[in-house]
């Protein structure tokens, strides 16, 4: 940190540039290689992948491959189709996103304004289990959602990871951050609790929101362990999974070329969410509100 | 427009009491100003009035109604907090509408309201602007507007200009004299700032650590402390203060200076006083009065006058002077006081001595 500042305070030392621009230059490939490695791979046959070397550039099998993937699934593996699984993955990480949205800032709305008992204990309560990861209590989680009968279901993708403890904090932090004198304002105007809710507090927390919800789709959409537990028909895999089940057993006896098509389509829509969203955080920082 | 009473009002935070209890009265229309340092407890009493807090003892009425188990709400009351405490969500126009819109107003007559709030305040241009669009004195105007637009029993002000520069806070103390005179609702008003006290009461409340310790129109005070308290804080530069022994008909202020006790107070009188005298009141070059040989130590030269910091046996002493009369530092000149202008104090109660008691 320290050094990239003096590097761009220093006036004009070529050598330096150089250097710092080929480190640069170098972190961009390790990162983005692999990336065209599998672009490349969805556009060729199952021939020319296991063809050792492989080519690195694209071949002419791109429509085939991604047709095959969305509509059929590979034919080795799993046989479901990645539309299929596009779709379960949406609908799973647009609700997490959304409801851990949604409980969360009404906990956060909950503890900040007002005085219950043991207030302090229920947000401790709600911090500690920040400290515990998904993995900790996944025996006794399945344990419930089997009894409950949510396996293969959506509500038994979804309800497990619904509640969130970090963005419980992220809004109550915001919210101290907001005046007294604005709730002592709106009590004077007459607005209830849940009014100011509605119209002040969320109007106030929209940039956080969005952020949230980008991290949260991501996270949503990323989940591997639980769904890989909860879901055993095909027509409810997600994409995540869809890709893990298409990887039957040795590397000549899968069809990388779908594989690679189906990892592609995985990546799609979270880079979309982060581009669509991105323009929200640009404007939230713009016109910010304090 | 209502009359505001507080009678016996207390506060205790745990233990501590705050607020003693207050008896006061605000009459109807009138422009309370309630002064006093920070930490007195003065915003403390106006959010009681306001009931964002709730009084430990005693009894506040709005309009003859007892309010204390009242929402704020529902009080009839409009506040203007010293952060302004704007929606910044919202536009001017918005902000001003919100609580009309709570209190389902129709929409005709919401935009009648805000409409002619916004002329008087000259907000008309920004009504689509948001606040932070807005320079430090128009959001304050918004927040006013806000208040004024509630039509309400009384306006309670927090500390309105004290964000504001120096400027802009004589231009807006104009405005809300202005405003008081064309809508003469009961206004209370809170500072620190004794100037704003000054100019802006009908009637001002001096509190101490809880405690009025003198109301009363600004002069009178001015002219008339009650307490070596209220003769500190009334008045830029304050009163100077010596420390006094009593002697038979006298009072001596250090390095042998003897003033002379009326004789109205002299049986009231203890041993050790407090002798206070306003530094307008030490003239320079006088020919009448009580002679006091000082010497100048620093000069602030104000222009229209001059403040000369000088030293009175180990006592620091403030003279106002003529601007262009201004003397030399290290000078020692003769200022002279006259004896009505003299005011005692004891100095173990803080109280004046009055005569007759």
């Amino acid at each position: 940190m320290k050094d990239a500042t003096t590097a761009l305070m220093v006036e004009n030392r070529p050598i330096a540039d150089f250097i710092a621009h080929a480190i640069l230059i170098l972190g961009v490939i390790v990162v983005a290689f692999p990336l065209w490695v599998t672009f490349v791979a969805s556009t060729r046959t199952f021939d020319e992948i296991v063809n050792v070397p492989m080519a690195l550039t694209p071949g002419t099998h791109l429509i085939d491959n991604y047709r095959q993937a969305l509509t059929a699934g590979s034919e080795r593996g799993s046989s479901a189709p990645v539309g299929t699984m596009l779709m379960n993955s949406a609908i799973v990480a647009f609700c997490i996103a959304v409801g851990k949205i949604a409980i969360s800032i009404i906990s956060a709305f909950a503890i900040v304004y007002f005085r219950f008992p043991l207030r302090k204990f229920f947000f401790w309560m709600i911090f500690l289990t920040l400290m515990l990861p998904v993995e900790v209590r996944i025996i006794p989680t399945f344990e419930v959602a089997a009894d409950l009968k949510l396996l293969d279901s959506y509500q038994g993708l979804i309800l497990p990871l619904i509640a969130s403890a970090t963005a419980t904090f992220l809004f109550r932090q915001f919210f101290l951050t907001i005046p007294d004198e604005l709730v002592e304002a709106a009590r004077i105007d007459g607005a209830g609790p849940m009014r100011f809710f509605f119209d002040v507090v969320i109007p106030l927390s929209r940039t956080h929101v969005a952020a949230l919800f980008v991290i949260l789709f991501i996270y949503g959409w990323n989940q591997y362990l639980w769904p890989l537990l909860i879901t055993q028909k095909e027509s409810m895999y997600t994409v995540v999974i869809g890709i893990k089940r298409m990887i039957a057993a040795g590397d000549a006896s899968n069809e990388w070329n779908i594989i690679m098509a189906t990892a592609m389509l995985a990546l799609l829509p979270p880079a979309l969410v982060v581009i669509l969203m991105q323009k929200w955080f640009v404007k939230g920082l713009v016109d910010s509100e304090k | 427009m209502a009359e505001i009473v507080l009678d016996g009002v207390t506060k205790s935070f745990g233990k501590t009491e705050v607020i003693h209890p207050v008896q006061a009265t605000i009459a109807d229309g009138e422009f309370v100003v309630i002064v006093g340092p920070s930490g007195c407890g003065k915003s403390t009493l106006l959010r009681i009035i306001a009931g964002l807090e709730t009084a430990t003892a005693g009894e506040i009425r709005i309009a003859g109604k007892r309010v204390n188990e009242v929402e704020p709400k529902d009080r009839n009351i409009a506040m203007v907090f010293q952060n302004y405490a704007l929606y910044p969500h919202m536009t001017v126009y918005g902000n001003m509408a919100y609580g009309l819109k709570i209190r389902k107003l129709s929409r005709a007559d919401i935009e009648q309201r805000v409409q002619r709030a916004a002329k008087i305040l000259e907000l008309g241009p920004y009504l689509q602007r948001k606040p932070r669009e807005l320079s430090g004195g128009q959001r304050q105007r918004v927040a006013m507007g806000r208040a004024i637009v509630r039509e309400p029993a009384a306006f309670l002000f927090d500390e309105p200009l004290s964000n504001l520069d120096a400027k802009l806070r004589v231009q807006m103390r104009l405005e809300i004299q202005k405003l008081h005179r064309e809508l003469r609702t009961t206004s209370v008003y809170v500072t620190h700032d004794q100037v704003e006290a000054m100019t802006l009461a009908d009637r001002m409340f001096v509190i101490n650590a809880g405690t009025i310790e003198q109301a009363g129109a600004p002069i009178e005070v001015y002219d008339d402390p009650a307490t070596l308290f209220v003769a500190g804080f009334i008045g830029s530069p304050s009163m100077n203060f010596l420390p006094g022994r009593r002697e038979a008909d006298g009072v001596e202020v250090g390095g042998g200076m003897k003033v002379p006790l009326p004789e109205a107070l002299r049986a009231s009188a203890p041993q050790s006083l407090t002798v206070g005298v306003r530094p307008e009141h030490l003239e320079l070059g006088g020919t009448e009065g009580l002679p006091f040989r000082l010497n100048v130590e620093t000069i602030e030269a104000l222009g229209a006058d001059s403040l000369l910091h000088t030293n009175f046996h180990g006592t620091p002493l403030v003279a106002r002077v003529d601007g262009h009369a201004a003397p030399a530092a290290g000078e020692t000149l003769t200022f002279t006081v006259l004896p009505r202008h003299l005011y005692f104090f004891d100095t173990a109660s803080g109280k004046r001595l009055r005569a007759g008691r």
